[in-house]
């Protein structure tokens, strides 16, 4: 028997194992806990029915949705206009402003939110529970917000100058050229900037917990309590199969956008 | 001159969003008040000594470090022959490879925190230090595989046969050729795969052993858990001396690459 020659796919070999005990694995174990009865270990549908038919759990579906949508909204609201200032002039000649905006996200994300809560502490936030939501708010727009001008910038400094040039030849508005050609054309960016924040903003309960005072429960929150306080697996598992499906319709429509966006994700682009 | 004037003040005014809280404890961590927000006295260094003296702190920013440093070694060893593997293998386990290497990029953090919560406890280590290693390894390993595969497309492709037609072995040339030719791209993942390991908290909490923490543990524990140890003012001396070290750290790599580009180089 001739010794197994070395070649370079080979190398592939350790990591897909890695892969498949890691990755794989474990998610079809969250959908067999998902199927199964906690008490009996029969497979059934209970853990989702349990979920749709409390009153909490689907409140905080609610809070969760509401706060990743305001905060995306918000986030790019406020990045589009700065990412078109700093591709368009010539305030960041030099690449410093731009620094500016991606610098704290090198700062721990927990540090950053501990710091916000300081802030809004100090002038007086914390003083009723009728803000919490707004407080919760206003960090995830923070924590989140260099994650939305990152990508949209880059988009915009690639854009080509002569199709604005010849849409203006054409007739068109000032206003008439942002909306129909330099937003369209910045979509890839900005659906880049909507996966990146949307999802994180319902499950990183980071923020809720620091800043909500516990009155802000999102979905993450409510996996994290089935694990670590009611040690029920099942509902737990049963809660993050329901985000997968989300996560996978996300993915599905955003993918129709760009090709790339999901390189962008977390991490890409820092460095 | 009017439009200038307003899109200079709008991009002002989203930065000191962006740094208030940052600089206001700043401030506050050259004072020994116990809130932010209530100026006490005058200036002081209490806060730094306090933060250079306390086991606990010390401990907890060593940990932390360790700890980024080690799994993103493991991560960039393992997401650099992932890379490699993969992009010489068929093309039909190169895109199911591929598949799978974005799944924890775009997972929910919670989702993964469980699942690998929930393998190690399957197989009987629980939450140790293997595991919070694993943990870390699966959070970052995949930006390693984004940032190499580009490398090895870019690369020419007879390289590696010449180098096996000049006599060298598989390898030889792997060591030799190959892994020189993407290096830039592993280090890029390797620094990618520090920071969100520094940054991480909930596949950290899901993991780690039960007295273990880091900065981010640590800082949760006391500002959402109110968890107040002694040790909490002194956060203002730690996060101003990461703010600093990290603009420090930017400024230099910026002075570089401007160097290099004068110098004709290619960044």
């Amino acid at each position: 028997m001739t010794a197994l020659k070395f070649s370079r796919k080979h190398l592939g070999i350790p990591y897909g194992l890695f892969m498949a005990l890691f990755v794989v694995f474990p998610l079809l174990l969250i959908i067999y806990y998902a199927f199964t009865d906690p008490l009996t270990g029969k497979l059934s549908l209970i853990n989702f029915i349990d979920f749709f038919t409390s009153n909490a759990n689907l409140t905080a579906m609610f809070i969760s949705l509401a706060l990743a949508i305001l905060t995306t909204a918000i986030c790019l609201l406020i990045a589009y206009p700065t990412a078109y200032i700093l591709a368009r002039t010539d305030m960041n000649k030099n690449g410093i402003m731009l620094l500016l905006f991606i610098l704290p996200m090198w700062i721990n994300f927990v540090l950053r939110t501990a710091a916000m809560k300081e802030l809004l502490f100090s002038i007086g936030m914390f003083k009723s529970n009728k803000t919490s939501f707004i407080n919760t708010l206003i960090g995830m727009v923070y924590d989140y917000l260099p994650f939305a001008v990152l990508p949209i910038y880059t988009v915009l400094q690639k854009l080509d100058k002569n199709i604005l040039e010849a849409s203006s030849d054409l007739g068109a508005s000032g206003s008439q050229t942002l909306f129909k050609v330099t937003i369209p054309l910045s979509m890839p960016g900005i659906v880049s900037a909507i996966t990146m924040i949307l999802l994180p903003t319902m499950t990183s309960y980071v923020v809720s917990d620091t800043l909500g005072n516990g009155n802000v429960t999102i979905i993450g929150k409510l996996i994290e309590n089935q694990f670590s306080t009611m040690y029920n697996w099942n509902a737990g598992s049963a809660i993050a199969m329901i985000l997968l499906v989300f996560i996978f319709a996300t993915m599905l429509i955003s993918g129709k956008f760009s090709e790339e966006g999901s390189q962008d994700a977390r991490g890409g682009g820092l460095w | 001159m009017v439009k200038k004037f307003i899109q200079r003040g709008y991009i002002w005014l989203v930065i000191a969003f962006l740094y208030a809280p940052i600089i206001l404890l700043a401030v506050y961590s050259f004072n020994n008040s116990q809130v932010v927000g209530q100026w006490s006295n005058e200036w002081s260094f209490d806060l730094y000594k306090q933060l250079f003296t306390s086991n606990e702190l010390m401990t907890t920013v060593a940990n932390t470090l360790i700890l980024a440093f080690v799994s993103s070694i493991l991560s960039t060893v393992l997401g650099t022959m992932g890379a490699i593997g993969m992009f010489y293998s068929r093309k039909r386990v190169r895109n199911a490879m591929n598949t799978v290497t974005q799944i924890p990029v775009i997972n929910a953090e919670i989702v993964t925190a469980i699942s690998t919560a929930l393998i190690c406890t399957m197989f009987a280590f629980g939450r140790t230090y293997v595991s919070l290693l694993i943990g870390h390894v699966i959070l970052t390993f995949p930006f390693v595989v984004l940032n190499v595969t580009p490398k090895l497309k870019q690369m020419d492709k007879n390289l590696y046969e010449a180098a096996l037609d000049l006599g060298a072995t598989p390898t030889q040339a792997l060591f030799k050729v190959i892994i020189p030719q993407v290096l830039p791209g592993i280090f890029s993942g390797f620094l990618i795969a520090i920071t969100l390991s520094l940054d991480d908290y909930i596949i950290t909490t899901f993991t780690k052993p039960a007295t273990f923490n880091t900065i981010s543990t640590f800082v949760f524990d006391a500002y959402a858990k109110g968890g107040r140890s002694a040790d909490v003012p002194a956060l203002r001396a730690l996060s101003t001396i990461i703010f600093a070290v990290i603009i420090i750290m930017l400024i230099v790599k910026n002075v570089l690459a401007n160097n290099g580009a004068k110098k004709g180089g290619k960044r």
